[in-house]
């Protein structure tokens, strides 16, 4: 504890700089997952090629990305950006599947009444299949938000400031609080942000309270 | 690109093979460290997760497991061990046979839950002992989720592997942190080359053995 309260600001910065990587990473995946669930949903041919290229993305580990991506798209390898590209695929590549089955599991005939009373293309896609998605989709965005949470540590390898700071730094400097404190830090906030998920989720579905529990699957 | 051109000439260059701290030297390291990591964990995850498939008990215990291991950043569990127990390959391996637990434990479990009810009923029924219900029904038929499983651990310890060169001198991570060191561009990306080309093969492979395992229904046994 003694370690933490004297070096309390250097936590906080670190803590932001997490915070600064990680939720655009998870922002990321999340719309560019959307778009590419859409797709594999509505063509399930591209889909099939989609979701492959994803899985193949997904196999290449983290640290070895961080090295490539900087060369594929000439930015600095010790820039913030470099990680949040790399977070985002990884992100991406983890919930393009995720997001094709939660549009798959909008009920078709919702889809047909709400077609029948005239809703628009647009009108379908973010008043009905979106929201109706949306329980699916959650459980696909806690997981990659646990994920890049814990993934944003590597990037201290390299030079990204983060959490993994602590880890990397304590590790050299043999200060066993330094590394406990950054692996404490970085699993609260996974869970801080998988709890303002969950919240997220109630608001955009406020339906799905109504029911008893034993209804939401 | 040019630097891509560098890290391919730097992967051919012949004095980089051979003898120790040789590009063959460490793929070798790698793998072994990767398998031997996969199978201590699989010796102690598989039998469990089977039991709790078979039994149904425990399934609560297996979710919140695996949830909590993915929110433990890797390199903060590696720094840790390397800390308590000095430089050496013990702190990695035990990193990586915790880190492919779950996955283990998750595949073995949700693989025999997975088999058909229908027929684990029909082989009670015909008198299969418990025993011979496992071993004869429900691994055969949840085989392709239990090598899932193998699968997904295996990506992950080949992956952190890796970052198991930050604390003792194992595997194709060397290359990347000494690059990293010595600001030499090329050996580092040769190093990620190598690592993302070894994790890519190794995934292909088992993502075909998982095929195979697939049981052959609609064939009658003559």
């Amino acid at each position: 504890m003694s370690w933490l309260e004297a070096n309390r600001d250097y936590v906080l910065d670190m803590l932001v700089q997490h915070v600064r990587l990680s939720v655009p990473a998870i922002v990321i995946s999340v719309v560019v997952a959307i778009v590419l669930g859409r797709v594999a949903w509505r063509w399930p041919r591209v889909g099939t090629v989609v979701l492959g290229t994803a899985s193949l993305l997904y196999s290449v580990p983290a640290l070895p990305l961080l090295i490539v991506i900087p060369v594929l798209l000439g930015i600095p390898l010790r820039s913030g950006l470099t990680l949040v590209v790399a977070l985002a695929v990884y992100g991406t590549a983890l919930l393009a599947g995720t997001a094709a089955d939660a549009f798959r599991s909008v009920d078709g005939r919702v889809r047909e009444a709400a077609e029948a009373m005239g809703y628009s293309r647009a009108g379908l896609f973010w008043k009905v299949d979106l929201p109706l998605a949306v329980p699916v989709l959650l459980s696909g965005v806690r997981v990659i938000t646990v994920s890049t949470v814990s993934l944003v540590t590597i990037g201290a390898l390299v030079g990204i400031p983060s959490l993994g700071n602590l880890l990397t730094d304590g590790f050299q400097r043999d200060i066993r609080a330094e590394i406990v404190t950054g692996v404490v830090g970085t699993m609260l906030l996974a869970v801080v942000l998988d709890v303002l998920l969950v919240v997220l989720g109630r608001l955009a579905t406020p339906w799905r309270v109504a029911t008893p529990t034993g209804g939401a699957r | 690109m040019n630097l891509f051109a560098d890290a391919l000439s730097w992967i051919t260059d012949g004095s980089h093979w051979g003898g120790p701290g040789g590009i063959d030297h460490r793929i070798v390291q790698h793998l072994l460290v990767t398998f031997a990591a996969v199978a201590v964990a699989a010796v102690l995850a598989l039998p469990l997760g089977i039991l709790i498939g078979h039994t149904g008990r425990g399934r609560l215990v297996v979710v919140a497991l695996a949830g909590a291991v993915r929110a433990v950043p890797t390199l903060g569990l590696l720094t840790l061990l390397g800390l308590a127990l000095g430089i050496g390959l013990q702190a990695p391996l035990l990193a990586l046979v915790a880190l492919a637990f779950p996955s283990l434990l998750a595949g073995a479990y949700a693989g025999v839950e997975s088999a058909d009810r229908g027929a684990v009923d029909a082989a009670r029924a015909v008198g299969m002992s418990e025993w011979q219900l496992v071993t004869r029904v429900e691994v055969p038929l949840g085989a392709e989720v239990i090598l899932g499983g193998i699968r997904a651990a295996t990506l992950q310890v080949v992956a952190t592997a890796t970052l198991a060169a930050y604390i003792s001198d194992t595997g194709l991570g060397r290359y990347l942190f000494s690059g990293l060191k010595s600001r030499q561009y090329d050996e580092m990306l040769a190093g990620a080359l190598l690592v993302a080309v070894l994790a890519l093969v190794l995934d292909l492979t088992l993502a075909a053995l998982q095929r195979a395992s697939r049981p052959t229904t609609g064939k009658v046994l003559s």
